[in-house]
């Protein structure tokens, strides 16, 4: 029998409580030129969230599929969604906004799109969960829970949204 | 030899070649239709280019005059960050005497990725297609830009995404395509992609020597009268008069051609008040459309070239994947 190396994670975690922590990080390093930008799909929801309790504009949303790595291994992703910053992005304070950290691939395709759009001032990363295992030189400045041990392979953890709009972290096991 | 029952799809049911949208099945069209919306957005940015299919080679073997479509697909590779090469083939071996097989095979070792072919004879596009087969090369992929008279897909494609776009669906719709069916590679694809998609009324208009004489066994609705097929139309598909295709007697002058089945807006009022009109260009004015139905609100025939380039890129990006 396989032990995980993590501690025991509950199979669902309050993803309120981890979006106002996160909400709380970003709060005091706001500045008037803060924009933020959600990445298909998890993250364009905690971006809505994050938006409304931070009293921020709509937030842009991203989709990284023309942007990935592994178009040979993995194909054109299921119906890719058209990217809209929602603002000029240039000169502009962006933190994008996703739900899981993890190689930080999606983060380097998703900086990729954004630069397509323009040159903003700087660009900040802000994720629910890091669960660690990075494959490129990617950090988050903002990220309410990092997994201090890495999760078993075949376990995913991913964030849902209700029919009441309520977000909640679910793992695959 | 036998043939695979769908020899452009692979084994797992993806799309591998693009030679007809007959046969093809409902959800492969509609995933193209859905992936090319994302595409249209690229377009409308400052750059209007993806890295997706940056490093591979597509070819534009283009054995048939065309400017548009030939540029078009080349604008949807290049949007896609892949490198087109045109060959010009009426100056090149083919018409040294080089067999197109041959052409085939020195494209593979060039490394070859995509074949966008268009030729006069129909079913070209199917013998590329079962050559790779044969010598193994399963990972080239062949796009069919107009083959004869028998299909022209990717037309069909953006024109489905056109309807789409102005009608939000199809199974509510009467649709008339009108002119030339005889003659159309477009027409074909057009009626095969709207069966399909669930279109329950299709009509054909034309005068008899332009209508192959079995088109009602296609499923369609057969008008000789313009006015009588164009009565509370959704849609009205029409097709450009082939003269380069016509040997013999088929029509009297373009004059008389217009005077019947040209386009007007007398015609049009018989449709319904918000139907469209579609054309594949390039237009004959005068001929099968009256300048003032093309240039009037209805007309769709400039959008249908700007999503003809998102479909493009939609179909390429899922071939190459």
């Amino acid at each position: 029998m396989n032990t995980p190396a993590a501690p025991e994670l509950p199979a669902t975690l309050d993803a309120a409580r981890l979006s106002q922590e996160l909400a709380a990080q970003i709060r005091p390093r706001l500045r008037p030129n803060t924009h933020l930008v959600g990445l298909y799909t998890g993250g364009v929801w905690l971006a809505e969230t994050l938006a409304e309790q931070l009293g921020l504009g709509a937030p842009g949303v991203l989709d990284i599929s023309f942007y990935r790595d592994d178009l040979n291994e993995r194909g054109l992703a299921l119906a890719p969604k058209p990217s809209a910053p929602g603002i000029d992005i240039n000169d502009a304070h962006i933190i994008l906004v996703d739900d899981i950290l993890q190689t930080g691939r999606t983060i380097r395709a998703a900086l990729n799109v954004l630069f397509d759009y323009g040159r903003p001032a700087c660009v900040e990363l802000a994720v629910l969960v890091d669960r660690g295992e990075r494959q490129l030189p990617i950090a988050a400045q903002y990220c309410a829970l990092t997994l201090s041990s890495p999760l078993p392979e075949h376990q995913r953890l991913k964030l849902e949204r209700g029919a009441a709009g309520e977000l909640q972290l679910r793992l695959e096991r | 030899m036998s043939t695979p029952h769908h020899p452009q799809l692979d084994r797992d049911g993806r799309l591998q070649h693009l030679l007809t949208l007959e046969g093809l099945p409902r959800e492969i069209l509609t995933s193209i239709l859905d992936n090319a919306a994302p595409f249209l957005a690229v377009a409308e940015r400052e750059i209007k280019k993806v890295p997706l299919l940056r490093g591979k080679s597509i070819f534009n073997l283009f054995f048939e005059n065309s400017t548009r479509t030939r540029t078009t697909f080349e604008i949807a590779a290049k949007r896609l960050s892949a490198d087109i090469v045109n060959l010009n083939i009426s100056t090149s071996s083919t018409a040294k005497g080089e067999s197109l097989l041959d052409t085939i095979d020195n494209l593979c070792a060039m490394h070859a990725d995509m074949f966008v072919v268009r030729h006069a004879s129909s079913g070209a596009p199917f013998l590329i297609a079962r050559h790779l087969a044969n010598i193994g090369r399963n990972d080239i992929h062949i796009v069919n830009a107009g083959d004869g008279r028998h299909a022209h897909p990717t037309q069909g494609l953006l024109d489905m995404y056109t309807i789409r776009h102005y009608k939000g669906g199809f199974e509510h719709l009467r649709v008339a395509i009108v002119g030339d069916i005889l003659h159309s590679r477009v027409a074909r694809s057009q009626i095969a992609a709207l069966t399909t998609l669930g279109v329950p009324e299709i009509r054909v208009i034309g005068p008899g020597t332009l209508l192959p004489h079995d088109c009602a066994r296609l499923g369609v609705r057969v008008y000789h009268d313009i006015r009588e097929g164009l009565r509370d139309v959704d849609v009205v598909m029409m097709l450009r008069l082939q003269n380069e295709r016509m040997n013999g007697a088929l029509l009297p002058t373009p004059q008389e051609f217009f005077k019947v089945w040209g386009l007007t807006a007398e015609k049009l009022a018989l449709a319904k008040p918000d139907a469209i009109v579609m054309h594949p260009g390039p237009l004959n004015r005068g001929v099968e459309i009256d300048s003032a139905v093309a240039d009037s609100p209805q007309a769709v025939i400039l959008p249908q070239v700007t999503f003809g380039i998102a479909v493009r890129m939609a179909v390429m990006s899922m071939l190459a994947a």
